[in-house]
């Protein structure tokens, strides 16, 4: 035996860990769920979750870890799973991650912790995702939260955004003994957890209960308030008196593709289609007074190969899409929505037409759109992102009718707070400047991370900078060293 | 909550609100608007700010009943609440000393140029108003508009009051008497600025239009706003709402404002209906606070 494996409370030997199969994840059926806004995945068991649990290999050095943006402590947490200790192993991922309902169920796995996982090289990887968004969900059931009980330190910290990032800044800084407000420019707290991820991928009612929970431990929250315009970052540093700031605003404003017919009615961008249906419930209208034109029967495509991509067309079509397309320039392989979501927008009936690209929408004549005029692609060298370019294909032009296309081509950087907040240094691309390991910005006190520094990237990327912000902010606030 | 501090009518349709909002009030310059939300399933919807007063934390909007929401809203009394207001979203108008400046507001939109006018007043500028409504009744802010103007010139559709006619009778009357002007503003229905941006485009004279698409967040997320300025894509919440009015595609505009016409005309008329079917309660889902 190894030695590991002595101090283990796992009663399988390592050799018969391997045999056992990675466990499904229950999901309601493609046919049914094609057609309604319930979440996909169901969740495990607690029998299936300890099965799972038993295939951990409990490397001496786990590589998992060292590959997690936030840093959590799989293999610890793991074993408390094991062991049927259910709410220790909550408490041990919270110990570095403050949304484990929302990471277990949107984190990209397979890049990260599964992707680095032993058991890999051999056979499937441990389902981490589906056993932390486990433990998140028991503990949620079970209701029990552990409220800090830390000396207040008197410090005041303003959060600038309610999204991955700022509620990871607050979550964290709250169990420091810190004062922390998070202000937000909607109605709603969550940022893309509300307004991008879908209801079937992300329902929003773990998002507010996580949200709660935040509150229970003291985070203030103000919405309606647009950092910038409403208030600037220096009067919340000289006239409210925050001592520290956090500027987590996000991917910001919508690229489009600038091609003839852009305007036509139909032609949306990803973030204002996911903005009415996820925000504004306008697919409940006339309940709810937001409008969105109605899908029902409509051939609906979504240009881009994101996960906002895949999050747009699968909405289409449980709205009712007759035909939902995925138009990509180029093929699988370069594709960056997750795997999973792939896997499950293609069992749904999603028509990916890949290594195609619109290249005009075309009209009615009185404004609405009628189709796409498309290109087939073919790959050709590699460009600045290491990605073969696609090239069009000479004559292979053709029209793709449509009553709805979205636009899901990435963001730039929204640049409200970076021209209201002077000695704030911007890159290139007007993303804020900021260390990447203290997200200190150029501005003493004033501390950036998540999309407005990177540009579009991941929920748990957002996190993981939330949380070295959070440690070199508390560091800032204790030692007043910049 | 944003508490409803005093609510009139200037005209029939036409409402003024006094909202107690600390932040906004502090922060608005001329030419910037709020988004509001009356009640939970509401619609967000952008309102150009009046006025405000720092002092007592107030702003001020002024609302014409067209759709579901803005009836709703004009239901509204003093002492009740909207739910959410956002602000002040949108660049400020360009206040400094251009010499003679036309200021064009018709309908609704004179609320809207009324605190430009002032602050181009303020700034040292010969400020000439021109003011459109279709008759008497819909003639709003006259007594203030004077009082920040060199000259005030009044038109109404059907002749009811004032001159019958257009504001840009009064505006090619200007021009055509040879009055050197620096600028004009025109804020008002889009048939309007774009017979305004026409008119001046000719003259060489530098028009700036206030543009009202449809908005969702109003901090450029969307991109729902998108308006055609010189062929290219501008998001009129964080890149307008003023643009250069001969840079403006109007076409694309009116266009894309029907997208939900459908829409629209089904909820006011089932507003109407709920409003009309009820006995002294409202049937609406009620928004907070709201009056029968």
């Amino acid at each position: 035996m190894s030695p590991t494996a002595t101090k283990s409370k796992n009663p399988v030997s390592p050799k018969d860990r391997m045999k056992i199969p990675r466990q499904l994840m229950p999901e309601q059926p493609a046919e049914e769920r094609a057609h309604n806004f319930e979440e996909v995945n169901l969740g495990y068991s607690a029998e299936l979750a300890q099965q799972e649990a038993k295939r951990c290999l409990e490397c001496a050095k786990p590589t998992c870890t060292d590959n997690c943006p936030v840093g959590i402590d799989v293999k610890k947490f793991v074993e408390l799973i094991v062991a049927g200790d259910f709410l220790g192993a909550a408490a041990k991922i919270r110990e570095a991650n403050v949304l484990p309902a929302i990471t277990g169920r949107v984190c990209p796995q397979e890049d990260q912790c599964e992707g680095k996982c032993l058991l890999s090289k051999k056979v499937k990887p441990l389902g981490i995702g589906y056993l932390e968004r486990f433990v998140a969900d028991y503990e949620q059931k079970m209701g029990i939260h552990v409220v800090p009980n830390v000396a207040p330190t008197g410090k005041r910290v303003a959060v600038v955004g309610s999204g991955p990032s700022g509620l990871t800044v607050a979550g964290d800084l709250i169990q420091k003994g810190h004062k922390v407000r998070v202000f937000e420019a909607l109605h709603e707290i969550g940022g893309v957890l509300v307004y991008g991820i879908p209801e079937f991928r992300l329902p929003k009612q773990i998002v507010r209960e996580q949200i709660d929970y935040m509150r229970e431990m003291g985070v203030e929250f103000e919405t309606d308030v647009v950092v910038g315009r409403t208030v600037t970052i220096d009067e919340l540093l000289e006239e409210e008196g925050y001592d520290a700031v956090f500027i987590g605003t996000g991917a910001g404003l919508p690229q489009f593709l600038n091609i003839a017919g852009e305007h036509l009615n139909g032609v949306y961008s990803a973030n204002e289609f996911l903005t009415r249906i996820n925000l504004m419930k306008a697919y409940k209208f006339p309940v709810y007074d937001e409008p969105m034109l109605d899908l029902k029967g409509r051939d609906v495509a979504v240009i881009g190969g994101g996960n906002t991509a895949l999050d747009a067309i699968r909405s289409a079509l449980r709205l009712g899409a007759r035909k939902a397309y995925v138009i990509y320039r180029r093929s699988d392989a370069e594709m960056p929505a997750r795997a999973e979501e792939v896997h499950h927008a293609r069992q749904e009936g999603i028509d990916f037409q890949m290594l195609t690209a619109p290249i005009e929408f075309l009209s009615d004549g009185k404004g609405w759109l009628t189709a796409a005029r498309c290109v087939r692609m073919e790959l050709g060298e590699p460009d600045a992102s290491g990605r073969r370019r696609p090239v069009p294909i000479q004559g292979s032009e053709f029209d793709l009718p449509l009553s709805v296309a979205v636009i899901a081509i990435g963001t730039s950087a929204n640049p409200i707070v970076q021209s209201t907040t002077p000695g704030l240094v911007t890159n290139r691309k007007g993303y804020i400047q900021a260390s990447e390991e203290t997200q200190r910005t150029t501005r003493k006190g004033v501390f950036a991370g998540g999309d407005i520094v990177t540009g579009s990237a991941t929920v748990i990327l957002a996190m993981g900078a939330g949380r070295r912000a959070a440690n070199s902010i508390h560091e800032y606030l204790t030692t007043g060293a910049w | 909550m944003f508490k409803i501090i005093h609510a009139e009518f200037l005209a029939p349709g036409i409402k003024r609100f006094v909202i107690e909002a600390p932040r906004i009030a502090r922060k608005q310059k001329p030419g910037q608007f709020v988004i509001l939300r009356i009640y939970e399933e509401g619609e967000r919807i952008p309102v150009t700010i009046e006025n405000s007063d720092p002092e007592r934390s107030t702003i001020s909007i002024v609302v014409q009943a067209a759709g579901k929401t803005t009836h709703l809203l004009n239901s509204l009394e003093t002492g009740d609440a909207i739910l959410d207001v956002v602000g002040p979203l949108g660049k400020p108008s360009e206040i400094r000393k251009y010499g003679t400046v036309v200021v064009v507001g018709g309908g609704v939109g004179t609320a809207m140029a009324y605190p430009t006018a002032a602050a181009l007043k303020q700034a040292g500028n010969r400020v000439l108003s021109i003011v459109g409504a279709r008759n008497q009744e819909l003639v709003i802010l006259e007594k203030e508009m004077r009082a920040v103007s060199d000259a005030v010139m009044i038109t109404t559709d059907d002749g009811s009051y004032a001159d019958k006619g257009f504001v840009t009778d009064k505006l090619r009357q200007l021009i055509e008497n040879g009055t050197r002007i620096d600028l004009v503003i025109a804020v008002g229905p889009i048939v309007m600025m774009k017979a305004v941006a026409e008119m001046t485009r000719k003259e060489n004279i530098h028009t700036v239009v206030s543009l009202n698409p449809i908005m969702i967040d109003g901090t450029g997320m969307c991109g729902g706003c998108r308006v055609l300025i010189d062929g290219k894509s501008e998001f009129a919440c964080v890149d307008g709402p003023e643009f250069d009015a001969h840079k403006v595609d109007f076409s694309v505009l009116v266009q894309r404002n029907t997208m939900y016409r459908d829409a629209e005309q089904r909820s006011l008329a089932e507003y109407r209906h709920s409003k009309s079917a009820e006995a002294g309660k409202c049937a609406v889902t009620a928004p907070q606070g709201a009056q029968a």
